[in-house]
């Protein structure tokens, strides 16, 4: 028999045992609304834990996600407004949205990645300035209150993110559909082995021939395109963006990279660590709703000693190697 | 010197032996360094000079041998505990090849750093600034003491290093290399200093591979050679000549293959013309004639791996560079290595750990990194990776224990062939290998030259560059020295020869000066 490897099975046994426990703690934990609803729910911080996967891996972070969330919802929800008035078709005002909202994770994706590459900052510096920067900006947007989505295209909307396909709702379809492609770019293309290499050691990827500053910039804008996949299935949900949209995201995208066991300083990553990371995170939230022994507003303690625990675990198991 | 009574110290060892692990690095060596001397000491890479003066400022215990000191007023002392602080203490003080600073403190932090002076409580600033502009005063140096190093100058690093010597009263003052980092005048600045320190009865270790400044300061040379000593003679007695045939005078072995000719039609399939190097004023031209081994020689720092990498893509040449790189005629500006590639140019790095291999990655992984295009479409054929690297484990003769093992985990010797292998599944046409035997054994040494004279006899072209003088003469058709920056001389046929190579290395000849007309003429 394969000798069990703690690295890799390690995330999956830690999901394994909270779902154990939160069946134990409330029947109503096993029940099909409040399965799917986890799925949904961890489906938001689960794509955008997929792109942070690959800056990580490349050696970079990217602290600005959570406000270029809050930014590109504000951003679609102001363009699906004001197109009421000149477009007929709600369907097509959404997708122009969508459009939109691509576009503009995949530019904010690309100005991180060149102030890191061209411009030589340290990425923790550069994405705690734009962080700073569009969540300034969706507040102003908002004149410090809320947009709020126009509720004739709010109703047409919410089914991307209440519609359900085979059972499950599309949110999650869409989960899946990101991590099945992240794996395979991750591990099956020159791409996901470039990836692999600059976080591992940079001088060696350059002279292997890779561009590193394209590499490292590929994988800022992969993770704006997350970001603005992850916020086109959140604005249904809410209708509306502030000043508090997002707030966060960032951290819970980086712990569950790192419970999934990619290293933080680079150089290895793992896909579907990542998604039962995201996976965990939310079902600790959901099981603190669901008993009284713990309060719910220890959610962000439980889940520090989660992300340091699975961490800890990770390192002992590099020892024994 | 501050200290008044400072009288002159002799340190002197005998027998000296120094092994790592299994391997004894120094075969016995006898030294006498005597206060009010400047004692040089010259071997080629590998003779055993740095190991030998991190013994003597006890950074390395010795293996075996006396230590003995004495302090001038007869006695002499024999030493039994010898370790840096001991050293220091005696005022024995080493200062490296690479400064050690703290690059973010300021010039006085640095100089009493360790030695920090102290009020009831705290740092008493004041009086280590003062102090330290002291120190600065008698060096004449106009470093301000408050300034942050990392905003210094090299040649001003090297004076707060020597000014830290001086806090700690330093009576041997052992300098691994200082030139190597100036300027010419930057030198001249540091012999003034050192003449002094000689009058004020300091006994100063000097190693340079720079015959003339050699000639211009030792008063004593002792000669090393792969760990033996050779001898130590008085300055005098030493032409530059006679210090690089002491230093070589070694005998080629049968290490090398018998390297197939190149034919006299051969086309030139690298030409690169009046290229212009960051950093310096004048520019190098040379070429590469298919089936060739064009050796490249020089002293570490002589530009060589800059010009090379300049070639490809790794760096930028100067601003205003003029120069072009053709490859077979065509016209070529790569600005990225994988250009080159792409072109059939590959490139062996000489920092196999840090540029060359991922170490805490697997081989496989390692191994196709450099051509990852050839094995993939949409997606990697893993398969075909893993066929071919099980091909290339036959033809480069890699040796593991097993095959899921990181490339860190490999020994040197199999760390550089699969290295090596990496390169050549890309399939280049003209490869430039840097520095591709440096610390591997013998053994391994060997098998790699009979690579080279494979990838010669299979129309491959190759510019090797070496700092090992043998492999140089070993395996080259013609020898382009390098000299500051510049290819002071391309030898051929009987001119290959270590002593003549060591003159163009060492700024003694210079062909690209005698066709200018500038000066030099002297064999």
């Amino acid at each position: 028999m394969p000798k069990l490897d703690l690295k890799t099975a390690g995330p999956f046994i830690a999901l394994i045992v909270v779902f154990i426990i939160g069946v134990l703690v409330n029947d109503a934990f096993l029940s099909s609304g409040n399965l799917s609803n986890i799925l949904a729910r961890s489906s938001f911080i689960g794509i955008v834990a997929i792109g942070a996967t690959f800056v990580i891996t490349a050696g970079g972070i990217d602290l600005s996600v959570g406000s270029m969330a809050a930014f590109i919802s504000g951003c679609m929800i102001l363009l699906m407004n004001a197109l009421m008035d000149t477009i007929d078709s709600m369907v097509a005002i959404i997708i122009l949205a969508i459009i939109a909202s691509l576009g503009i994770g995949a530019v904010a994706g690309l100005i991180n990645g060149l102030l890191t590459t061209k411009a030589k900052i340290e990425a923790f510096i550069v994405t705690l300035g734009t962080m700073g920067i569009y969540r300034s900006l969706v507040t102003y947007m908002a004149d410090g209150g809320t947009l709020s989505l126009n509720f004739t295209i709010g109703d047409v909307y919410s089914e991307v993110y209440y519609g359900v396909f085979l059972g499950l709702p599309y949110p999650v379809w869409v989960f899946l559909a990101v991590a099945v492609i992240g794996y395979v770019l991750l591990n099956m293309t020159v791409f996901g082995r470039h990836c692999f290499a600059v976080g591992s050691n940079e001088s060696v990827a350059r002279y292997s021939a890779i561009n590193v500053d394209r590499v490292k910039t590929a994988t800022y804008m992969l993770q704006g395109v997350c970001v603005s996949i992850a916020t086109i299935i959140y604005v249904p949900r809410l209708g509306s963006a502030s000043g508090q949209t997002g707030i966060l995201w960032e951290l819970e995208a980086i712990a569950a990279v790192i419970i999934g066991g990619t290293v933080l300083k680079g150089g290895y990553g793992r896909i579907w660590g990542t998604v039962v990371g995201a996976l965990i995170l939310t079902l600790i939230g959901n099981i603190l709703n669901l008993t009284d022994a713990v309060s719910n507003y220890l959610n962000g303690a439980v889940q520090g000693i989660i992300v340091i625990v699975a961490v800890y675990l990770q390192r002992g198991a590099w020892r024994r190697d | 010197m501050s200290d008044e009574n400072n009288k002159s110290l002799t340190l002197s060892v005998k027998n000296l032996r120094k092994s790592f692990g299994p391997v004894e690095v120094l075969h016995g060596i006898d030294l006498t360094l005597r206060g009010g001397e400047v004692h040089a000491i010259l071997g080629e890479n590998g003779a055993g000079k740095s190991t030998l003066v991190k013994i003597l400022s006890g950074f390395e215990p010795l293996t075996d041998g006396e230590l003995h000191i004495s302090d001038g007023s007869g006695s002499s002392e024999r030493i039994t505990l010898w370790n840096n602080a001991i050293a220091e203490q005696a005022g024995v003080v080493l200062i490296h090849q690479e400064f050690n600073l703290a690059e973010q403190l300021t010039v006085a932090e640095n100089i009493f750093l360790g030695n920090e002076i102290t009020g009831r409580h705290f740092l008493d600033k004041k009086t280590m600034q003062t102090k330290a502009q002291g120190y600065l005063d008698i060096l004449r140096s106009d470093i301000d003491p408050g300034a942050s190093v990392d905003q210094l100058p090299v040649s001003a690093k090297q004076m707060v290093e020597i000014a830290k010597a001086q806090a700690k009263n330093a009576r041997v003052l052992v300098l691994d290399e200082p030139t190597a980092v100036l300027t010419q005048q930057e030198s001249q600045v540091l012999f003034e200093l050192i003449d002094r320190f000689r009058q004020d009865g300091v006994a100063i270790v000097f190693i340079s591979h720079k015959l003339d400044e050699i000639e211009q300061i030792a008063d004593v040379i002792t000669v090393l050679r792969d760990g033996e000593l050779v001898g130590s003679y008085p300055a005098a007695q030493l032409s530059k000549d006679d210090m690089a045939r002491l230093m070589v005078g070694r005998e080629l072995s049968s290490l090398f293959p018998e390297m197939p000719k190149v034919p006299n039609e051969a086309e030139v399939v690298l030409r690169v013309s009046d290229l212009l190097l960051q950093g310096n004023s004048t520019s190098t031209s040379f070429e590469l004639r298919r089936g060739e081994v064009l050796g490249f020689s020089g002293l570490v720092g002589s530009g060589r791996t800059a010009l090379m990498e300049t070639v490809l893509g790794l760096r930028r040449s100067a601003k205003g560079n003029t120069g072009s790189v053709e490859l077979r005629g065509e016209r070529v500006d790569f600005k990225q290595l994988s250009a080159a590639r792409n072109k059939g140019v590959a490139y062996l790095t000489k920092d196999r750990k840090g540029s060359g291999l991922l170490l805490d990655k697997g081989l496989v992984f390692n191994f196709s990194l450099f051509s990852l295009h050839k094995v993939s479409s949409l997606l990697i054929d893993t398969k075909r990776e893993e066929v071919a690297f099980e091909k290339a484990i036959k033809t480069f003769d890699i040796r593991m224990k097993d095959r899921s093992i990181a490339a860190g985990n490999l020994s040197g010797g199999n760390q550089q062939k699969l290295l090596l292998a990496k390169i050549l599944e890309a399939e280049p046409s003209i490869i430039i290998i840097d520095e591709p035997t440096r610390g591997i054994d013998i053994g391994t040494k060997s098998q790699i030259y009979y690579f080279i004279a494979e990838l010669i006899a299979s129309g491959h072209s190759l510019i090797l560059i070496s700092s090992d003088i043998t492999e140089i003469i070993g395996l080259s058709h013609r020898v382009a020295v390098m000299y500051h920056g510049q290819i002071s001389g391309v030898l051929e046929g009987d001119e290959i020869e270590e002593i003549e190579i060591m003159r163009y290395a060492a700024g003694l000849k210079n062909k690209h000066l005698e066709q200018s007309g500038t000066s030099n003429a002297k064999a």
